[in-house]
């Protein structure tokens, strides 16, 4: 079957209408362009929870349409590449790495949406929560293996996706910290509960982004090599035991 | 297959060869990163754009080089505001540029970034330092605070064991503070003298000495050693002897502090040229090399509540940065987890450093 395929994709490859690596390379910017947006809603989110930038924070939440937008152009573009050209192996690796890529990165979105949504009740500027300054500081690994997992994936640089994943270990130490440090907060001000239980969340969107971001930097990774990321690289052990 | 992954994607815009070549060799010759985009896709691109962003080779759609919305928007859509977009993050952590887009005639369009990572390290420097020193106080203040506030409602209910225990503590937290005020002082007074270089000759081996026998009593408390090693006839240097004492004072504190109880720190000057080198070294369990280039930021500590408990204010190492660099002279810190950590100041001879102006 696969052999079939194979021979298929080579006696298409004469054939292969000129535009053939140009919708490629779209393909490749459109999923770009959308890492930039969802990127740029991270930082922007968290500028706006420690800055109580409510109205920023509402931009954030509406500028999500547009990459929910983007993804639903790029999934039909992806289908559609897949049907018109009988891909080779690497093609079709190519096209299912993006379709999930796609819907990881919209789901990245998605999390910075949700930190916006927060920024009105947390009310940030009341410094006496103390773990609130751990938060920018792993806001910024997060978003900076996003955008790093996006150059990754714009080089096709299958090394640099792995150094993406050995950051996400970082990522969990902060959340670790942040979650005992919110806990303790919580019991000790019995009034601070409902502002840092909307802390809790938006650090665990961090981390969740984190893991995302591993996510895509796997996909990266199989795009450009065949093989799955080493174990060691991926999970939560061995990574540079500290 | 590579072949099709390499072929060059000529730009919808026709520019006439020569101008394209003339374009090419401006854009080179700048050292800024920059791109010129046309029906979004990047023309033309120096050395300087494509070390920064990742996909700015020529040919290809300018969102592979570019993914700010913003900048996305006034390169691909109709927006041709003239302001700025930060891009952060780009061409390495930590690392800011301004892109600004300007129309070029033929729909072509410039794209320039400027480098603002110094300015915005330094405004994010002054920042965490206002930040830093207020935390730095309010939290022995809160402790000492809750103290008073325990003994003056308790009255007589407390006795006088636990009495004793809360105005000791009133007490440590009180030095504390009175520490991180007088190393803030001298930070700022240290960096206001930075462009006069010190006029003394200070003779090293007699100021070492000083240093020993003021630490001693610390030095007991750990069951430390304080071993000090400075030949006879050590050229003297030019420097200011207050600052010195203060330097290898906050030296032999760290040692002692993060050395080995019941160790050795070893005190060391050696003449070097017109050059004379000092190394203070302890045999504590060392420093991981990833804290190393940071050590003398301001506040910045390896492990916060071990320092804290340790009596350290986090100002040591950054005033002895700057005092050697008020004495033109090199700081060095090397360290091997588990062995222990050197600190070598290397400071210039009186009579190397120049006559007083």
């Amino acid at each position: 079957m696969r052999a079939a395929l194979r021979s298929l994709a080579v006696a298409e490859e004469a054939h292969r209408p000129a535009g053939f690596g140009a919708e490629r390379d779209e393909l490749r910017a459109l999923i770009s362009q959308m890492g930039g947006l969802a990127e740029h809603a991270i930082r922007e989110s968290m500028r706006c929870l420690m800055h109580r930038d409510s109205a920023g924070a509402r931009a954030v939440v509406e500028a999500d349409a547009r990459l929910d937008a983007l993804e639903a152009e790029a999934e039909a573009r992806i289908v559609a590449f897949i049907a018109r050209h009988p891909p080779s192996d690497e093609d079709l690796r190519e096209a299912v790495a993006a379709l999930k890529i796609v819907g990881v990165v919209e789901r990245i979105g998605d999390y910075a949406k949700n930190i916006a949504k927060r920024v009105p009740q947390v009310d940030a500027g009341r410094s006496d929560i103390e773990p609130l300054s751990l938060l920018p500081a792993m806001a910024r690994i997060a978003a900076e293996m996003v955008g790093d997992v996006l150059d990754a994936f714009v080089a096709r640089d299958a090394a640099a996706a792995e150094q993406v994943c050995a950051r996400d270990r970082s990522v969990d130490d902060f959340y670790d910290s942040i979650f005992r440090a919110l806990l303790t907060f919580m019991i000790e001000d019995p009034a601070s509960v409902g502002r840092a239980a909307h802390l809790l969340f938006v650090a665990k969107n961090l981390e969740r982004i984190g893991d995302h971001a591993t996510n895509i930097a796997e996909m990266v990774y199989f795009a450009a090599t065949g093989a799955r990321m080493p174990e060691r690289q991926r999970g939560d052990d061995g990574i540079g035991g500290r | 297959m590579a072949n099709r992954a390499t072929r060059p994607i000529f730009a919808p815009v026709d520019i006439a060869e020569h101008e394209r070549r003339l374009a090419r060799g401006l854009v080179e010759a700048l050292p800024e990163p920059i791109l010129i985009v046309a029906d979004g896709r990047i023309v033309v691109s120096n050395d300087a754009a494509r070390a920064v962003l990742a996909g700015a080779t020529e040919g290809a759609d300018v969102r592979l080089a570019i993914r700010h919305p913003a900048a996305l928007e006034r390169l691909l859509g109709e927006d041709t505001a003239a302001d700025e977009v930060a891009l952060v993050g780009v061409g390495g952590p930590e690392r800011r540029w301004a892109l600004r887009v300007s129309p070029l005639s033929g729909g072509l369009r410039l794209v320039r970034l400027a480098d603002r990572s110094d300015a915005h390290a330094a405004e994010q420097m002054r920042v965490d330092f206002v930040a830093n020193a207020s935390h730095e106080l309010r939290t022995p203040l809160a402790t000492l605070v809750g103290y008073a506030e325990t003994l003056r409602e308790a009255g007589d209910e407390v006795d006088a064991a636990t009495r004793a225990r809360f105005t000791a503590i009133i007490h440590d937290e009180a030095r504390r503070m009175q520490r991180l005020v007088e190393d803030l002082i001298s930070l700022s007074r240290i960096e206001g003298e930075k462009f006069s270089p010190p006029g003394d000759a200070v003779d090293l081996a007699a100021l070492l000495e000083e240093t020993g026998r003021a630490a001693a009593n610390a030095a007991a408390q750990r069951g430390c050693r304080i071993a000090i090693e400075a030949p006879a006839g050590l050229p003297p240097v030019a420097g200011d002897r207050a600052q010195l004492l203060q330097l290898y004072d906050n030296l032999v504190a760290n040692a002692l502090r993060y050395g080995r109880s019941g160790g050795t720190v070893r005190i060391s000057a050696a003449a070097h040229g017109e050059e004379v080198r000092t190394a203070v070294a302890d045999d504590g369990e060392g420093i991981a090399k990833e804290h190393i280039p940071r050590l003398t930021e301001r506040f910045y500590r390896v492990d916060a509540t071990r320092s804290r408990s340790a009596g350290g204010t986090g100002l040591g190492l950054a005033i002895v940065k700057h005092i050697v660099e008020r004495h033109r002279g090199r700081l060095v810190i090397e360290s091997e987890p588990g062995r222990g950590t050197i600190v070598t100041v290397t400071l210039p001879a009186a009579a190397a450093a120049g006559a007083p102006s």
